[in-house]
């Protein structure tokens, strides 16, 4: 989230798109209940299904499942043709006025620069023009051909409101009436918020899902205000603190990247990051690299990490593909390529795609160690669970072993929610049994690995031998020495320029900006630094006081950034530095510094007239409308088809999906055909159930039993399925037996003059816990990610669907 | 006055018939009706603040636990509830987060190290000991055979992409600082969390 929770409050339009807020983060949607009832906000949802958070909508819209970016093209169409865009905003924050080089080009459905056979782009050509100084070349008055704005004004001329009907499915005037209201923020002081959550991001385009709304957010003037934003929900309660502190494959710690193997060097590497302002007088945050990578390395390296082994580079894995990512992982098992896994608090014959490959995959492991509190499928695939897991134990060769974790009430420490905020919780019971935190494991696994290597040897030991482990007790290091080590400390008396010191050898720092490239300072997580300084443990600050009750709550827990609690705040105010919002500023210039309820975004002191952008970890210190090289599939987004899809693509019929998705062949193969499958699926999450987890919990298992689908009222009269009944639906992949719950939720869509069916499907059931036994939505869902983040295409997939008797009782 | 709670129904009941001012004032019924409220539970139980560990929206609750946390009594949980002074969810919990207690004392809760060999058809319980013993030497040996310290260009690479790790996106940022530390020095690249599900 770029905002908070309870700032939703400030929107005069919220929309939920891509997510299901009243059910899936009912605690945070009162926010939304609130901006309606206090701020006399409005609703509007759009959504395949009438769902809860519909239900309390001022405005519904059915969509067809994946096509969101037709819609919102759809959109930004508009607000261009209407004239409805905030100009002051788009002209001094965004990249609207950029020229972009004349070897840039779409046709039919492909970006310039498209290699076939690879399928991905040389993006060389979707990049400014530079003058000679390096900078790129503007032109203020928008009429060059080539300006942005006006590549992005050609971009979507194809959308028109019958074109996006034609696609989406969506009912025109509903359609009509959205654009009509996503429009009246573009008034300086009217404000529009974005929710969503995996209905963006579970797409083969989920990426330029959420682009597409981020642009038109930029158009509306409403990045970085109050009730503005564009405000990812997210899911598990630590999946921004995991994402922060780097454990993805291509991550480290604090946004750094992890090395790949044409970056042989550290300052081959280096050469690719600290970005080079695009624009005179720019901050590009971005240049300070060096100093979070080399603190980052004497944080985890200590001592061993010098200037002459150049900090340690060779010691981080490089990577020779883009990514290590789950479906990529699978493959790997399958093919058999590899020996090992560990799934720690991660289950992932539940929730990965193509439960039959993962299935398969596991048996051909040598050994799989599985770390939760409960009892997951995933450590029991091997077992015969009847038709829900069917197996034969005897031909499976894999080593299993089922360690058992403390839950979140035994343990301290620290989780990142979605606002970006540290919030320290404390242990209240110890774990049953013999169960042990995760620390404790994984500090145990350590320290045997590292004893053998001492005693027998083996391949190239230097990094673990020499990692930094200066723990009171180093089998199970105190959270709160973590976190100070994630913070950073000082390992020299650091001075100013005056030769004062500012922060003594070994005391812990107070902000990144006290970093340095030169190993005198240590930080395991730059972004982190400041959450646990010499004043004590910031996170756990409780004072719940909030300057004009406007949503911030400075003192309560610790926000990354530096304390900031609305990203981009800058933006808040017009380029003199006064709120575009008078009523709700967030921080204004007050003629010798800025001043407010939040943090700025950058030093106090930045004078307006210095003109610096708001978007200081951009090179050109603006807001993107033309995304650069930074997406896998094109620098505007553009609407492809989901990989399983009931519809050719009207726009370009030769590009029908992601030209630059990542698909193995073998799940290619496995993709259907709308001829045997045709209509389309959509998973989603139930109110009562929380992933594959609640069903091990009493109450929640008996509130939502057993596995079920949704289907509407009109198919499953054609399909004589009736409320209640036995039904087999099935994919290319797999088949699931389960009741049918038929509904008014769902109404069938005309997509290109053809009716289309949606069926909906719940993901909650597996074998283990304490609710019916159930087949697993992912076992019908495609392997196919996103091409930019590899997220599987779990919203858009075709199905069939018959009548079916149920089990014997 | 000792009464059953069937007696203390039927005494508010005949009082409160009878005269319902009187059992406001704290007449006979009155008495009785105090005497025979249990204490408030929760007032001699001990109150830990905590997350929910379900969604990001992360409201606060209140963890409530029999025992005092001395070194000899084991803290039993036994009620949680939102946190009111939380600035988000001001108190309140959803259907997932009214369950917690639930899911602290799940019957599949899992309580001991656990084992399946080759071929087996069932787990057996093993000590901590060997479990992590065994899995140290699987995946050195399967580091020790598979470990690419340089690729066919020449290139020092020191990877290992022969085990992975999927990281828990419910464990503190703690767990998956020391988490990253362990598993990137071994050279480890198939790595990942909860993030695209």
């Amino acid at each position: 989230m770029t905002n908070t929770w309870q700032d939703i409050k400030n929107a005069n339009l919220v929309v939920v798109m891509g997510g299901n807020a009243a059910e899936a983060h009912p605690c945070g949607f009162k926010w939304v209940i609130e901006a309606k009832i206090e701020n006399s906000a409005k609703l509007v949802v759009i959504d395949p299904r009438f769902t809860r958070t519909a239900s309390v909508a001022d405005k519904y819209a059915p969509i067809r499942p994946g096509t969101d970016i037709a819609f919102l093209s759809g959109v930004i169409r508009y607000l261009l043709a209407n004239d409805r865009i905030q100009h002051e905003y788009v002209r001094a924050y965004t990249n609207a006025g950029m020229i972009v080089k004349e070897e840039f080009g779409f046709v039919d459905g492909l970006f310039s620069g498209y290699n076939e056979d690879t399928h991905s782009y040389d993006k060389s050509s979707w990049e400014y023009e530079f003058d000679e100084q390096g900078f790129a070349k503007v032109d203020e008055t928008w009429q060059h051909p080539r300006c942005v704005i006006n590549l992005l004004r050609k971009h979507v001329d194809r959308y028109t409101p019958e074109m996006v009907t034609r696609i989406c499915g969506t009912p025109i005037e509903k359609y009509m009436e959205i654009c009509e209201l996503f429009a009246s923020t573009s008034a300086p002081d009217k404000a529009m918020t974005s929710l969503f959550a995996l209905g963006w991001t579970q797409h083969s385009v989920g990426a330029q899902n959420i682009r597409s709304m981020a642009m038109i957010q930029l158009l509306l003037g409403n990045i970085g205000v109050a009730g503005g934003g564009m405000n990812a929900l997210r899911g598990h309660s630590n999946i921004q603190g995991l994402t922060d502190v780097g454990l993805l494959s291509n991550a480290m710690p604090g946004y750094l990247t992890l090395p790949y193997d044409r970056e042989d060097t550290f300052e081959t590497y280096m050469s690719t990051k600290q970005f080079k302002p695009l624009r005179p007088g720019q901050i590009s945050y971005w240049q300070n690299y060096r100093k979070f990578m080399v603190s980052f390395q004497k944080a985890i390296y200590g001592d061993a990490a010098t200037a002459e082994n150049n900090w340690a580079y060779d010691w981080l894995p490089k990577l020779d593909v883009p990514l290590y990512d789950i479906i990529r992982a699978f493959e790997m098992m399958d093919k058999g390529e590899m020996t090992g896994y560990i799934c720690q608090g991660f289950n992932p014959l539940q929730a990965f795609p193509d439960r039959g490959k993962i299935r398969r995959s596991l048996g051909k492991l040598k050994y799989l160690i599985t770390m939760d509190p409960l009892d997951t499928e995933t450590s029991r695939f091997w077992e015969d669970f009847g038709p829900q897991n069917p197996s034969k134990p005897e031909d499976i060769q894999t080593e299993v072993f089922q360690l058992p974790t403390t839950c979140f009430a035994e343990e301290n420490g620290s989780l990142v929610n979605s606002a970006r905020w540290l919030q320290w919780h404390w242990k209240a019971a110890e774990a049953p049994g013999m169960a042990k935190s995760d620390i404790w494991i994984m500090s145990g696994i350590f320290h045997r690995m590292r004893e053998m290597y001492r005693k027998e040897g083996g391949a190239f030991p230097d990094p673990l031998l020499h990692l930094s482990w200066n723990y009171t007790d180093p089998h199970d290091p105190d959270p709160e020495e973590l976190s100070k080590d994630m913070n950073g400390r000082a390992l020299v008396d650091l001075k100013d320029a005056s030769g004062a010191v500012t922060v003594h050898a070994g005391k812990l720092l107070d902000g990144f900006a006290q970093l340095r490239d030169d190993g005198t300072t240590a930080s395991g997580c730059w972004i982190f630094t400041g959450s646990f300084t010499e004043k004590g443990n910031q996170m756990a600050r409780r004072d719940a006081s909030d300057p004009r009750e406007q949503g911030i709550a400075p003192n309560w827990a610790w926000a990354w950034p530096a304390n900031r609690r609305i990203l981009y705040n800058r933006a808040s105010a017009d380029p003199a530095g006064k709120a575009w919002n008078p009523g709700k500023p967030v921080i204004e210039w007050n003629g010798t510094q800025w001043t407010g309820i939040d943090v700025p975004d950058y030093t106090p002191t930045t004078k307006p007239s210095d003109s610096v952008g708001p978007f200081i970890m951009n090179a050109e210190g603006l807001g993107r409308l033309f995304a650069r090289d930074q997406m896998a599939e094109g620098p505007f987004p553009e609407h492809y088809e989901p990989f399983e899809s009931p519809s050719e693509n009207i726009l370009h019929p030769k590009v029908k999906s992601n030209p630059a998705a990542r698909v193995f062949a073998d799940d290619r193969a496995a993709m259907g055909k709308v001829a045997d499958f045709p209509y389309v699926a959509t998973t989603y999450r139930l109110t009562e159930h929380f992933h594959f987890w609640t069903k091990h919990a009493l109450i929640n298992a008996i509130l939502q039993p057993e596995e079920f689908i949704e289907i509407g009222e009109v198919l499953a009269k054609q399909k004589g399925i009736v409320q209640g009944g036995w039904v087999k639906v099935s994919s290319k992949r797999g088949w699931v037996t389960c009741k049918a719950y038929v509904t008014k939720r769902i109404k069938p869509l005309i997509v290109d003059g053809k009716p289309t069916h949606v069926i909906g499907v719940p993901l909650h059931w597996g074998f283990t816990g304490q609710a019916r036994k159930g087949f697993g939505a992912n076992t019908l869902t495609p392997s196919v990610g996103d091409a930019n983040t590899q997220t599987p295409e779990f919203k858009a997939f075709l199905v069939n669907i018959e009548r079916a008797t149920g089990p014997a009782v | 006055m000792q009464l059953s709670r069937r007696g203390f129904i039927k005494l508010t009941g005949a009082g409160l018939a009878a005269s319902s001012l009187g059992a406001l004032g704290f007449g006979p019924a009155g008495e009785a009706m105090a005497a025979a409220v249990r204490p408030f539970k929760l007032v001699a139980a001990t109150e830990t603040r905590n997350t929910c560990t379900y969604c990001s929206v992360a409201c606060g609750i209140l963890i409530y636990s029999m025992g005092d946390r001395a070194k000899n009594a084991r803290s039993n949980i036994i009620h949680i509830e939102g946190d009111p002074d939380h600035p988000v969810n001001r108190g309140t919990l959803c259907p997932k987060g009214a369950g917690l207690l639930d899911v602290v004392h799940a019957p599949t809760r899992l309580k001991t190290p656990r084992y399946r060999a080759p071929g087996a058809s069932e787990f057996k319980e093993v000590s901590w000991e060997f479990a992590l013993g065994r899995i140290a030497r699987l995946m050195k040996d399967d580091r020790d055979k598979n470990f690419i310290d340089k690729n066919k260009a020449g290139t020092t690479v020191n990877r290992w992409t022969t085990t992975g790790m999927l990281a828990a996106s419910a464990s503190s940022s703690e767990t998956a600082y020391l988490t990253w530390k362990v598993a990137r020095s071994l050279g480890m690249v198939v790595f990942d969390n909860q993030a695209r599900v």
